[in-house]
């Protein structure tokens, strides 16, 4: 192990553990380790981001490919492990705990100011890919294609509810035919 | 949970259920959840399914998983287990919701990592993205619909958002100092003893609500 292994997996752990609601509250964090720290490009984050979508199961199982991006089949095992082992512990140790608090007014307190907060954390990462899928990385434009699929998505899921796999696979192949 | 505690209010159980049985039912919701909404189909499974829970014992589950940090459906996984199997029934579940993903989504990495310079990938990669910031936005709104509406509420997500969006201050951060105020702001005593405060547990209808997947 050297110390950028350790390293990944330190802060992978600490990302799957500082996930409240969910995975797309610390998209914004991943996305900076990933770039500043170790080297991805912001293009491969997205990409990496955009294939945890096709893949089923929760989309955060694209940390692997992060993981092995930067260090092969080791590093994926790394990453997937730093992220799932450390938060499952200590959600097996709370799930014992729980009961303990049962009744207790502090828990309602705790559900009730932390909702909001994990609503802002999907908020930030929303805008994190947003800004990704939406702003050319090289010449900082507007990229209006990506705006009309973002748009043409949102408003079928408000108007009727439809797989969110079919809309991914087929915005990929509108992108597609229409990009030249 | 020994089937004689529930034996009142929930479906009696035709029998032990195994690590494998466990590993199964969330590895079918691990496989079959496209596009996310895990949560909608662990719930299919589970209630509608197998009957191991029954809807309010779900919903307990759901809220422990939401206030937790971590996905909830990688935490609903740890929960269902351990209250079911022990330890080793949590990491059936988990290993069972993890699996699939983790194959498809290697299978996909290897082949874009030897083949991401070629603009067609590229392309229809950007354009999942752009579907992704549409489904997350919906998903954020529907989630925060009640948090949306409230005052004080409202005031958190700003904050909370212009702190990690704005000011780029670190998520371990935000969490330790946001958190804490939050939870203060809607402390146990007379202020925060609301009637309606039952009602915040987040609506999660962004799954599958086609019944299909009873099987």
């Amino acid at each position: 192990m050297n110390t950028q292994s350790i390293k990944l997996g330190l802060v992978f752990a600490m990302l799957g553990v500082l996930a409240v609601g969910g995975g797309t509250a610390v998209l914004p964090e991943m996305q900076h380790a990933a770039v500043q720290w170790f080297g991805l490009t912001n293009k491969q984050f997205r990409d990496i981001y955009s294939l945890g979508q096709v893949a089923p199961g929760p989309n955060m199982m694209m940390v692997l490919v992060i993981g092995y991006r930067l260090m092969g089949a080791m590093g994926a095992a790394l990453v997937g492990a730093a992220f799932f082992i450390p938060d499952c512990a200590l959600t097996l140790l709370a799930n014992r705990l729980w009961v303990h608090f049962e009744g207790s007014p502090w828990r309602l307190a705790v559900q009730r100011g932390m909702a909001p907060v994990a609503i802002g954390l999907m908020c930030a990462g929303t805008y994190a890919i947003g800004k990704l899928t939406i702003m050319s990385p090289i010449t900082g434009r507007m990229n209006p294609l990506s705006i009309g699929i973002a748009i043409a998505v949102a408003a079928i899921l408000l108007w009727r509810h439809i797989n969110p796999g079919i809309l991914v696979l087929l915005s990929g192949t509108i992108y597609l035919l229409l990009a030249h | 949970m020994p089937p004689s505690s529930i034996a009142s209010d929930s479906v009696p159980m035709p029998r032990q259920i195994t690590l494998f049985d466990l590993f199964k039912l969330f590895f079918m919701a691990g496989a079959l959840s496209f596009g996310g909404g895990v949560v909608a189909y662990e719930r299919e499974y589970l209630v509608g399914g197998a009957r191991w829970l029954n809807d309010e014992d779900f919903l307990a589950t759901l809220e422990i998983s939401e206030t937790l940090p971590g996905l909830n459906s990688v935490n609903i996984a740890v929960i269902v287990g351990d209250n079911l199997r022990g330890i080793p029934g949590a990491i059936a579940a988990v290993a069972g919701l993890i699996i699939p993903g983790a194959v498809v989504v290697m299978i996909l990495g290897v082949l874009w990592n030897s083949s991401r310079h070629n603009p067609k990938i590229t392309h229809f990669l950007l354009g999942i993205a752009a579907a992704a910031v549409g489904m997350l936005s919906v998903v954020t709104l529907q989630l925060g619909r009640r948090q949306f509406q409230n005052l004080r509420d409202l005031g958190i997500i700003l904050v909370t958002f212009a702190a990690v969006s704005i000011f780029k201050i670190s998520l371990a951060w935000v969490l330790l100092i946001i958190g804490p105020l939050a939870i203060f702001l809607y402390r146990p005593g007379p202020a925060g003893s609301r009637k309606h405060a039952a009602g915040t547990r987040l609506p999660f209808h962004h799954g599958p609500r086609h019944g299909k997947l009873r099987s």
